[in-house]
């Protein structure tokens, strides 16, 4: 009973919070209703029992991309009014497109319902292991079968930071910066020297 | 009782949500982001829910591969919008044509 309440409690959250972030005037709600619906998606995939993808979801989402959709929307100086110009005007399209999408999932979860569709069965090579938590068995289903996807994922996200640093770093003029190969190809013969000679002496050279 | 049915007709709204955002905000790029970041959402909800229905935890691992492009995929996105913004002063994206690509 328990489950089925928070269940619906949480779709209705997510699904409330979806639509308010396509529609909210200002992108920072935009932002924050994006993070209720993180939340409450997270809250629905710990009721599948998927505990380890759930906490991922916040941690990845909530703290990384949400954060970072922030930064940029706050940073960046826009006037979002005139970027809503044309909300009016896409409106009947929009929802043309979303109601023929939606006619379509629902004609296909029908056909399946009608029993036309085998959808089949797993083969038991990511069965969980009896007795495991759910962490447990992902780790050892990523560590093992999964490895050189997993490797891959590694590959993804670092070509993603590489790609990033390159496209936003720029080379600013007129800011005197480091030379490390001069620095590094100095002699103590050529360097300033400071000296402290008597009075009448002079210094050599 | 809460079925694999109740999770596919959550994530298919979700869906339908996210690409109605999409044409909604035609000129926004960063809700035309966060409607993908939707979509990406609700295609995770729907994998985790036939993982854990079937009994078969490769829908979670893929989940998590989900989350990497994801990831990776938002952080792209907005240096792109960085520096769009920095030529251009705006990040109206239905003039961006004007390069004739």
């Amino acid at each position: 009973m328990i489950q089925v309440l928070s269940f619906y409690l949480f779709a209705g959250i997510m699904l409330a919070a979806g639509a308010f972030t396509i529609l909210a005037r200002n992108p920072v709600h935009s932002v924050l209703w994006l993070i209720v619906a993180f939340f409450n998606a997270a809250g629905l995939m710990v009721l599948a029992g998927a505990e380890f993808i759930a906490m991922l979801l916040v941690i990845v989402y909530v703290g990384a991309v949400a954060v970072l959709f922030l930064f940029v929307v706050m940073m960046l100086d826009i006037d979002f009014a005139e970027l809503r110009a044309g909300f009016i005007k896409n409106f009947p399209l929009g929802i043309a497109v979303a109601i023929v999408l939606l006619a379509e999932i629902v004609l296909g979860m029908g056909a399946y319902q009608a029993g036309s569709l085998k959808l089949g069965t797993p083969d038991g090579s990511g069965a969980p292991v009896a007795g495991a938590s759910n962490i447990e068995a992902i780790g050892a289903l990523l560590y093992g079968k999964y490895l050189f996807l997993f490797e891959a994922a590694g590959i993804i996200l670092l070509v993603a930071m590489v790609g990033a640093i390159v496209l936003t770093h720029r080379q600013r003029s007129g800011v005197r910066g480091q030379n490390i190969a001069d620095q590094v190809a100095r002699r103590p013969e050529e360097a300033v020297i400071n000296m402290q000679p008597e009075v009448g002496q002079g210094v050599k050279l | 009782m809460i079925g694999v049915e109740h999770y596919v007709v959550v994530s298919s709204i979700l869906f339908v949500l996210g690409v109605l955002g999409i044409f909604l905000n035609r000129k926004n790029v960063i809700i035309i982001l966060m409607a993908i970041e939707l979509i990406l959402l609700s295609v995770n909800l729907n994998l985790v829910a036939f993982s854990s229905f079937l009994g078969d935890l490769t829908g979670q691992i893929f989940a998590m591969f989900v989350l990497t492009v994801a990831a990776g995929e938002a952080a792209i996105g907005l240096a792109i919008l960085v520096i769009y913004f920095r030529r251009r002063g705006t990040i109206a994206v239905d003039d961006v044509n004007r390069m004739k690509g």
